[in-house]
């Protein structure tokens, strides 16, 4: 049996270890005693779309947990430190990052020589606690090859999540699923952040569609100057979303109503600097930006 | 000479209660709070702070109780000017009807409904502090001109009633300077303010957000020049201005309040109306109207 170490246990990180700890060994290893303790008494509860309790171990201490695969799916503000603590670890363990934005891989990568894996996410949740995750968007999570991995390396990865019970697909290149997903993301999320609306009806019609529409073709320049061919359109994704009956709240809205730090250095804050070193001008990802970060800075 | 308040909040009553004041002018008011009504009736309407004044106003809920008068000066809150003239444009069939409000197209607004109209823009700002009570925070100037027809002497006559209540104003040929650099002003702080919940002086002390603020001014300028129109005073020297400590650093834009306390904004009027008259005239206005939409997302969640 494959042992899977999943760090950072947010909505995704729980959702990946309560799934996965139904064909595979899972650990987690968390920041909290507090958080490993709960975990390793009560096991990790799954609500919505699933109900279950999965069996995990947890620690704070990376040497005392055992890897083949480790899953990196903490928010952007906290991978720098988590990717501190891997290093030295998991001799042998294949890594994947699963994180909003672009050059989460790098970041991890540079603390240690795994071969590592790119994926990004479309499924949602909500955590209730530390021991509770509710499964809300039964959306895919796609997984490519980044250093030293191959296709099969994702596929066989893709296949144990999807024999968990959630769905993935592996591509020979991640980058346009990932740029989709940072234009859909910049966009989409900085808008909720500031203007206090959920993923709804607003963003694909009135009053918000033709400057989402307009955010969303500032990022295709980016990624067409980029060199990147999108995978599926933004706009589109957009105005699915916008259709599914359920309003999703954007991780950045949450973010702002309870008065943390935001992804928005690693989501649009990672578009504009690509936009900068491309050469495109990008005015209205530029202007949610420094809306986004005033608003944090609002906080004190 | 008679003059009517139409919308008798804080800038209202600063009118209201300083053209109380002269012995020619005889001040009604009209405003759709009755307490706020029966209190002046009862007590006279008085301001205090800058200026410390008691005005005899005759003050009313119901504007068929309006008698003819020469002038109308209208001080609601630009998303209610529709109704307010629409109701009281009986009382000036044989008078002049000035807008003392924020914004774009309030003229064109009364335009519809009286056939003489004079621009307005003023700076003086208080609050209400009770039905009644005003107080009179900042004192300013007010800039008064025709619109459409209307010919310079009556705009003189009004401007000349002011300044003698103690209320300064100027009459010019053409008002729009004034009024474009106040609306460009505010189109360009108000809304940055309230998206972010930052006070005027910490938007200008962020390099990104400054510069997103001057991106906004320069679109308000290009459609002003567009239709020909001098501004009197440069934008961006007034905000850089109203930043200093001893200024309006740590002040909380009006649209901020307005936000906190889940009211209406003026949005359509400031930047809408930069977006609209910008269309006209073939002036793009992207970042305006991004903000637009984003002020306008706000008031949506407001409904959830």
């Amino acid at each position: 049996m494959t042992n899977v170490v999943v760090a950072g246990a947010g909505t995704i990180g729980s959702l990946l270890a309560g799934y996965l700890a139904r064909v595979a060994d899972v650990s987690v290893l968390t920041r909290r005693e507090d958080h490993a303790r709960a975990l390793n008494e009560q096991g990790l509860c799954v609500s919505g779309r699933g109900d279950f309790t999965s069996q995990v171990s947890a620690s704070t201490d990376p040497s005392e947990l055992d890897a083949d695969l480790v899953i990196v799916a903490c928010k952007g503000n906290d991978l720098e430190p988590l990717a501190q603590r891997l290093s030295g670890h998991f001799a042998g363990a294949t890594v994947m990052t699963v994180l909003n934005g672009l050059g989460a891989e790098d970041v991890v990568g540079a603390h240690g020589d795994w071969p590592l894996l790119s994926s990004v996410t479309f499924m949602s949740g909500t955590r209730h606690s530390d021991t509770h995750v509710e499964y809300i968007l039964d959306t895919a999570t796609w997984i490519g090859p980044y250093r030293d991995t191959t296709r099969g390396d994702a596929q066989r990865v893709a296949d144990l999540i999807v024999e968990s019970g959630l769905n993935a697909e592996a591509f020979d290149d991640l980058r346009p699923a990932q740029w989709s997903k940072l234009i859909f993301n910049a966009t989409v999320n900085s808008v909720a952040a500031l203007t206090g609306l959920p993923h709804d009806a607003h963003f694909a019609g009135a009053p918000l569609g033709p400057l989402v529409h307009a955010l969303v073709d500032e990022g295709k320049e980016t990624a067409a100057a980029a060199g990147v061919q999108l995978g599926e359109d933004p706009w589109e994704m957009n105005v699915l979303a916008t259709q599914r009956g359920h309003a999703h709240r954007p991780s950045m809205l949450e973010d702002v109503e309870a008065k943390r730090p935001t992804e928005v250095e690693l989501i649009t804050g990672a578009l504009v600097r690509e936009a900068t070193r491309t050469g495109v001008p990008v005015p209205l990802h530029r202007a949610l930006y420094a809306l986004v970060k005033a608003k944090e800075a609002s906080y004190s | 000479m008679r003059i009517c308040v139409v919308g008798c909040g804080a800038v209202g009553s600063l009118f209201a209660a300083n053209l109380a004041q002269l012995d020619d002018v005889e001040v009604w008011a009209y405003d759709a709070s009755q307490p706020h009504v029966d209190a002046i009736n009862a007590n006279g309407l008085r301001l205090s702070g800058a200026g410390d004044v008691v005005g005899r106003v005759r003050a009313t809920t119901d504007a068929q109780e309006l008698p003819q008068c020469d002038f109308g000066i209208v001080a609601t809150k630009t998303m209610h000017t529709d109704a307010a003239i629409a109701a009281t444009a009986p009382a000036f069939t044989g008078g002049y009807v000035a807008t003392v409000q924020n914004g774009l197209g309030n003229e064109e607004t009364l335009a519809r409904h009286v056939t003489r109209v004079i621009r307005g823009t003023t700076f003086p700002a208080g609050k209400i502090v009770e039905p009644g009570h005003v107080q009179w925070d900042v004192k300013g100037d007010t800039t008064f001109g025709p619109f459409g027809d209307t010919p310079l002497e009556p705009v003189r006559q009004l401007a000349d009633a002011c300044t003698r209540g103690g209320m300064p104003a100027h009459a010019v040929e053409d008002a729009r300077g004034p009024q474009w650099r106040k609306v460009i002003f505010n189109a360009s702080t108000n809304p940055i303010g309230a998206l972010t919940g930052l006070t005027h002086g910490r938007v200008c002390e962020r390099p990104d957000l400054r510069a997103l603020v001057s991106g906004l001014v320069d679109e308000g300028k290009a459609v002003a020049a567009a239709q020909g129109i001098v501004l009197d005073a440069d934008p961006e020297d007034l905000i850089d201005h109203a930043a200093k400590p001893e200024v309006a650093y740590g002040h909380k834009a009006s649209m901020l309040q307005d936000v906190e306390a889940r009211r209406q904004t003026e949005i359509d009027y400031l930047n809408g109306g930069i977006v609209r008259f910008g269309r006209e005239h073939g002036v793009p206005t992207p970042l305006n109207e991004a903000i637009w939409a984003l002020v306008k997302g706000v008031e949506a969640a407001w409904q959830q």
